[in-house]
C-alpha cells in the first residue's frame, strides 16, 4: 500500500470508531453506557491524530499534543460523568437519561 | 518509490488492530453483560494503543493503555453499581431511538470517509525525531507549556467539582451541626489516628 | 546477536526463576523450612496441574479464563523492560511507563478473576483489590517517575547508567520503599493480602483451581520477583559493583531485595483495606510528591551529573 492509502485506511478506522461511538452515545439509555459511546468517539480522535503525526508532520509535536489532550478530555469526561451520575442517583434514584428529563421544566 | 513509511508487516498489524478496535467497539453495545461491555471497550483502546505503538508513538501508546485500563477498571465498578442486570444473565435492551442513532452514526461515518478518500493528502513533511517521547516532553515543557498549564488547571477543577458532586456528606455530617466535634463521624474508620 | 526468540526465552526463564526464588523465600519465611523450600513450589505447581478443576454456577468463562492467563503474561511483560547487563528485551523510550502500564492491566485482570466465577467472596476480593489499586497507583507512579526524573530519561538502561556515581536509593529512599510496597500491593501479598484474605475465604483466589490457580499464583510470584529485580535496577545501581561481573552483582542485589521484601513483608500484619487506602492517599501521596520535589531540586543543583 502506498503511504497515502495507508493513511486513508487508518483514518477510515478512526471514522468508524467515531460513527460507532456516536451511535452508542445517542442510543443508550444508561448514563454509563452513553459515556462509553463518547469514549469511543475520543478513541477515534486519538487514532486520527496519531496517524496524522506519523504520516504528515512527524517533525512537529502538535499532533502528539492533540493525543494528550484527547486523553485528558477522556479523563475529565469520565470523572465528571460519574460524579454527575452519582449526584443524580443520590438525589432522585435515577440512572437513565430518559428519566433524568422526566420532571424538567 | 518503493519505500513506504510503514513496513508491510506493520501495515498488516495496523489494519488488523484497527479492525479489532472497531469490532470490539461495536461489541460494547451488543453484549448483554456489563463487565463484557466494559472490557470490550478496553480491548478497543488497547488495539488503538497497539496502532500508536506501530506508528512509533511509544509513550502515547503506553500511556493510553495505562490510563484506559485504570479507567475501565473503575468504569466496571460504576457499571455494576448502576446497571440493572450487570452480568447479562437476563438479556434486555436499554436503548432509545435506535434507528435514528444508527442513522446518525452511519451518516457521520460516511461523511468522514468520503472526506478522507477524496482529500489529496500532502506527503510527509520532515523526519520523525530519534526519540518521540523526548519530542513530546520538550513540547509540553517548552513551546506548548500553556496547553499543559490549562490542562492542569482543568484537571484540578475536575477533581474538586467531581468530589463535590459525588460526595453525599458535608462537614456538618462529619463534625456535627455546630462543627464542634473533635473527631469526624465517618462511616468507615480509615487507618490514620484522628 | 540476540535472536528475538532467544531473548523472549531468556526473559521468561529469568522471570520464572525469580518467581521460584521468591516463592521459596516466602515459604522459608512462613514455615521455616530448609533447602526443601526450593522444591516445594514446584511440587505444588505439579500438583495443581493434576488437580480436578472446580467450577461455579453460571460463571463468565471467557473473562475468567482470559484474566487468569493474563496475570502471568503481564508479569512476564513487565519483566521485559528490566535491564539485565545494560540491555533489555524491549527497549522503548518509555520503559518506566510500560512497567507501570503492566501493573495497571493487572488490576483489570485481578478484578476479572474476582468477577468471573459469579461467587460472592471472590467478587468482594476483586473489589478490595480495586480499591487498594486505585489508592496505591499514584504513589507508585510518583515513585517510578522519581527514578526517571533523576536519570532524565524513561529508559531503564539510562536509569541504571545514571547511577554510576551514586545509587538512587541514597537520595530517593521514600520512592524505593514505596516501589517495593507497590510490588506487594499489586501482587496482593504480605501486608496487602486483604483481597485474598482468610476473612473472605481466600477472596479472589477462592474459586480458582487447577491450571488457573497455578497461572495466577505463578503470576503473583513472578511479578514480585520482577519487581525485586526492577528495584535493584532502578534504585540500587543495577549491575554496578566492584570485582564481580555486572550480571552477578545484579543477581546478588535482586536476591538481597527479595530477602528483605519477604523478611519485612511477612512480619507485618495484613492491613485492612480501608486502612491501607487511607494510608496510601493521606500519607504516601504527599510523601512521594515531596520526594519528587526533593529530587527535582537536586537535579537542578546538578547532583546527578
Amino acid at each position: 500500500m502506498s503511504d497515502q492509502t495507508t493513511l486513508q485506511t487508518v483514518l477510515t478506522v478512526a471514522a468508524a470508531l467515531v460513527g460507532v461511538g456516536l451511535f452508542g452515545a445517542l442510543s443508550q439509555q444508561s448514563i454509563v453506557m452513553v459515556m462509553m459511546g463518547l469514549e469511543l468517539v475520543v478513541n477515534g480522535v486519538m487514532l486520527g491524530a496519531g496517524a496524522a503525526w506519523f504520516f504528515l508532520t512527524p517533525d512537529l509535536p502538535d499532533a502528539q499534543m492533540l493525543v494528550v489532550i484527547a486523553l485528558v478530555v477522556m479523563a475529565v469526561e469520565m470523572a465528571m460523568g460519574f460524579a454527575a451520575t452519582i449526584a443524580i442517583y443520590r438525589a432522585r434514584q435515577v440512572d437513565m437519561v430518559d428519566m433524568a428529563t422526566d420532571l424538567h421544566g | 518509490m518503493n519505500d513506504t513509511l510503514l513496513s508491510d508487516p506493520a501495515v498488516i498489524a495496523v489494519v488488523v488492530l484497527g479492525a479489532v478496535s472497531v469490532g470490539s467497539g461495536i461489541a460494547v453495545f451488543v453484549v448483554d453483560s456489563m463487565a463484557r461491555a466494559t472490557f470490550a471497550l478496553l480491548v478497543s483502546f488497547l488495539a488503538i494503543a497497539g496502532v500508536l505503538l506501530a506508528l512509533d508513538l511509544v509513550y502515547l501508546a503506553v500511556v493510553t493503555a495505562l490510563m484506559m485500563t485504570i479507567e475501565m477498571a473503575i468504569m466496571a465498578v460504576f457499571m455494576i453499581m448502576f446497571m440493572m442486570n450487570p452480568a447479562g444473565l437476563m438479556p434486555m435492551t436499554m436503548v432509545h431511538n435506535g434507528r435514528g442513532s444508527a442513522a446518525v452514526g452511519f451518516v457521520a461515518f460516511v461523511a468522514l470517509t468520503v472526506g478522507i478518500w477524496t482529500t489529496d493528502w500532502p506527503s510527509r513533511r520532515g523526519q520523525p525525531p530519534a526519540d518521540t517521547t523526548r519530542q513530546l516532553g520538550e513540547a509540553i515543557m517548552g513551546s506548548h507549556m500553556l496547553v499543559m498549564l490549562v490542562v492542569g488547571i482543568g484537571l484540578f477543577a475536575t477533581i474538586l467539582s467531581g468530589t463535590i458532586l459525588a460526595t453525599g456528606r458535608g462537614r456538618y455530617d462529619r463534625f456535627g451541626a455546630d462543627l464542634r466535634a473533635t473527631r469526624p463521624d465517618d462511616p468507615t474508620p480509615g487507618g490514620l489516628p484522628r | 546477536m540476540w535472536g528475538l526468540w532467544t531473548a523472549v526465552g531468556l526473559v521468561v526463564a529469568a522471570g520464572l526463576g525469580l518467581g521460584l526464588v521468591f516463592a521459596a523465600a516466602d515459604r522459608v519465611a512462613l514455615t521455616g523450612a530448609g533447602p526443601k523450600a526450593l522444591v516445594e513450589p514446584v511440587r505444588s505447581a505439579l500438583r495443581s496441574l493434576l488437580e480436578q478443576r472446580r467450577t461455579t454456577l453460571a460463571p463468565d468463562r471467557l473473562l475468567w479464563r482470559t484474566a487468569c492467563a493474563a496475570v502471568p503474561v503481564l508479569a512476564l511483560l513487565s519483566m521485559a523492560v528490566v535491564p539485565v547487563g545494560d540491555r533489555t528485551l524491549l527497549s522503548t523510550s518509555a520503559d518506566l511507563v510500560w512497567f507501570n502500564a503492566m501493573e495497571a492491566l493487572l488490576w483489570a485482570a485481578v478484578w476479572l478473576i474476582g468477577w468471573g466465577p459469579n461467587a460472592v467472596h471472590s467478587l468482594v476480593g476483586g473489589y478490595r483489590f480495586l480499591a487498594q489499586g486505585v489508592a496505591y497507583e499514584l504513589p507508585l507512579m510518583f515513585a517510578i517517575i522519581t527514578a526517571g526524573l533523576g536519570a532524565g530519561s524513561l529508559r531503564t538502561t539510562d536509569v541504571v547508567a545514571a547511577q554510576s556515581d551514586l545509587w538512587f536509593v541514597v537520595t530517593m529512599p521514600v520512592a524505593f520503599v514505596v516501589f517495593l510496597g507497590s510490588a506487594a500491593a499489586f501482587a496482593f501479598w504480605g501486608p496487602f493480602a486483604a483481597p485474598a484474605g482468610a476473612d473472605i475465604a481466600g477472596g479472589v483466589l477462592s474459586e480458582l483451581s487447577g491450571v488457573e490457580r497455578l497461572l495466577v499464583e505463578a503470576g503473583r510470584v513472578v511479578l514480585l520477583g520482577a519487581s525485586a529485580a526492577m528495584a535493584a535496577a532502578l534504585f540500587l545501581g543495577g549491575g554496578s559493583g566492584p570485582w564481580l561481573p555486572d550480571p552477578v552483582w545484579q543477581l546478588l542485589k535482586t536476591l538481597l531485595v527479595t530477602a528483605v521484601l519477604v523478611g519485612v513483608g511477612r512480619r507485618l500484619p495484613v492491613l485492612r483495606p480501608d486502612r491501607a487506602v487511607e494510608l496510601a492517599w493521606m500519607v504516601l501521596v504527599p510523601a512521594t510528591l515531596l520526594q519528587a520535589l526533593v529530587v527535582a531540586l537536586l537535579v537542578l543543583a546538578g547532583a546527578y551529573g
